[in-house]
């Protein structure tokens, strides 16, 4: 136990250190932090009703009344791009927590308990990993049918596989340490072990792959969405925008830029973070 | 060497089996009616009924399955069904444009992600290094349709200096090839930059330096050769990633590739089509990982010395 919370605090040191340092990674998770507020209090911040239509005042260009514009439809960009930001974040973070719970409970298993178990998961793991993960994102969307829900399987049937593979060899390398092994031989139930001695020395990593693994779903989203078999109306997401503003691409480029630079600025900031984050965190990258 | 190749390849064979094994499984256990998607609304429900029969879709799913592994061994990866031609055949027609773009963005990703790897190692810590490094992130935080979309409307539509899709002329490659090939450069700059660097420290580099080489000679004739090992074989699963990246890129630009036929597959329900485009990518991307692997250990001599 004493290791751990030594861990844990030296962790939160680290995070001080690079909030000191790292302006970018503190100016990343402000932006960060700034989009999320305002897609939880869409209603306050929207200047317009996101799904009303106003026909006479369809694609205009961006202007005081519309600071972004207005889509074929005469629906506020601006407006519609705060709620599509409820759809992207929540994707960027359900369904990674998701995935990432899935594999590290894998991992750890695979790691401690080895043998048949470890080779049936890891095995599992090499499959999924073989597949491209749009394309393969791409089959559960078609099988499933397009919708929010079925994005979120999509992004955890793809997605846990990573975190299994790091969890487990940090596992391996752990489950040999000499407190590991003080633990065994007084006693402590397999368990207990995992949970509370194995699994605190892999938040770390799992902090660096929860930060870059965020924009990279949030892109899958888009792309998904992009292709039509993402998010549906009446929701939208920012990768959906992109796709209705696609048409109007020449005539009306506002429409398609717009989102999708929210979902750059967002991506970016998130890798960023990810980037200061691994760092300062990550043991197997070395600090130059 | 020659037995562990052959035991790296014996590795991928289960890999693949179990690719294809998931893949089928996924598009033929759920209901998903294919004689009704090729017969459109108006057939009658006999003509189904016996369609379905014949075409074997009554017997039990694993049967299926190894009807399906038997056949795509000898070639045979089913009929499409909205276009009623072997599957084989249309990846065939659509390969080549999808192995010019993945080439043609491969060299854009190596051309800048390569020197720009090198220059921010080099200069690490500066500005220039900053500079490098914040681009390389913005190519992996951009949407690949954003930006095929953008470069569309600029290069193509405001400054008209390249056609907009197609694959007539070689020009017509350049906008997706740059499209696709800019966030692969962002990966490769990373991983050329954190080589090299890794390198410089080294004890054979510090002995170069001690010996009065000038700073260049060092870098070009010491770090490099090593530094650029790994990226060598980074390049054959790049080359993989880019042939199943291509999906989006290829259907904006409207180049008939295998991405395009795997998107034509979702929205008109086709399943043979969709199983094969992504059986057949991802049978690339095993292959390229497996030649990265072997390239490897053909490259370095320290895993050619070892087992």
């Amino acid at each position: 136990m004493e290791q751990n919370n030594n861990g844990l605090s030296l962790m939160k040191e680290k995070i001080g250190l690079m909030m000191r340092q790292n302006k970018m990674a503190v100016f990343s998770a402000l932006v960060i932090l700034i989009i999320v507020i305002m897609a939880i209090f869409a209603p306050v911040f929207a200047p317009y009703d996101q799904t009303k239509q106003d026909l006479v005042n369809r694609l205009i260009s961006p202007s005081f009344q519309h600071i972004l514009g207005t889509d074929d439809l005469g629906r506020d960009i601006f407006s519609r791009m705060l709620y599509g930001a409820r759809v992207s974040l929540s994707i960027g973070l359900f369904p990674t927590i998701a995935s990432m719970l899935i594999g590290t409970v894998l991992g750890l298993i695979a790691g401690y308990y080895g043998k048949k178990i470890d080779f049936v998961i890891m095995r599992l793991a090499d499959i999924t990993l073989a597949f491209p993960s749009l394309l393969l994102a791409m089959v559960v969307m078609y099988t499933l049918g397009a919708g929010i829900i079925n994005i979120f399987l999509a992004i955890v049937i793809v997605g846990w596989a990573q975190t299994a593979r790091v969890v487990r060899s940090q596992t391996l390398a752990l489950k040999e340490s000499e407190y590991v092994e003080a633990a065994r031989s007084i006693g402590v139930s397999n368990l207990k072990i995992m949970f509370r001695h194995i699994l605190p020395n892999c938040i770390p990593s799992l902090i660096v792959l929860f930060t870059l693994n965020i924009p990279a779903n949030i892109l899958q989203e888009s792309s998904l969405s992009f292709l039509g078999i993402g998010a549906q109306p009446p929701f939208t997401s920012w990768g959906l925008m992109v796709s209705d503003g696609k048409q109007y691409i020449f005539t009306d480029p506002w429409i398609a830029i717009a989102p999708g630079v929210a979902i750059l600025v967002i991506a970016l900031a998130f890798n960023f973070l990810g980037d200061g984050l691994r760092d300062i965190l990550d043991p197997y990258m070395k600090e130059q | 060497m020659a037995k562990k190749v052959l035991k790296r390849i014996l590795v991928s064979i289960p890999v693949l089996i179990g690719v294809m094994l998931i893949l089928f499984l996924m598009l033929n256990v759920l209901p998903g009616d294919p004689v009704s998607v090729m017969m459109k609304e108006h057939a009658k429900p006999e003509v189904i009924e016996r369609m379905t029969e014949e075409m074997g879709l009554n017997d039990p799913v694993m049967v299926r399955f190894f009807r399906y592994l038997w056949n795509a061994l000898h070639g045979d990866f089913g009929t499409s069904y909205k276009l009623n031609r072997p599957v084989g055949a249309l990846i065939a027609n659509a390969f080549p444009n999808t192995l010019k773009l993945a080439i043609a963005a491969a060299i854009v990703a190596w051309v800048i992600g390569i020197p720009a790897g090198i220059i921010s190692a080099i200069k690490q810590n500066t500005i220039i290094d900053r500079l490098f490094m914040g681009v390389s992130l913005v190519g992996v935080s951009m949407p690949v349709f954003w930006a095929a979309l953008l470069f569309q409307y600029c290069f193509a539509y405001k400054w008209k200096l390249l056609p907009v899709s197609g694959v007539e002329t070689w020009q017509s490659f350049i906008l997706p090839a740059v499209v696709l090939g800019w966030s692969s450069a962002g990966t490769i700059s990373r991983l050329t930059r954190c080589n090299l660097l890794e390198i410089l420290q080294e004890d054979f580099i510090r002995t170069a330096r001690a010996k009065g080489l000038r700073e260049s000679a060092v870098i070009v004739g010491h770090a490099f050769k090593n530094a650029l090992l790994p990226v060598v074989t980074m390049m054959a699963i790049q080359v993989a990633s880019l042939l199943s990246g291509a999906v989006i890129t290829e259907s904006i630009f409207s180049i008939p590739g295998i991405g395009r036929l795997a998107v034509d597959a979702i929205s008109s329900r086709d399943m043979p089509l969709l199983q094969g485009t992504v059986l057949f990518t991802t049978i690339l991307i095993i292959a390229g990982n497996l030649l990265a692997d072997v390239l490897y250990s053909l490259i370095d001599p320290r895993i050619r010395t070892e087992g």
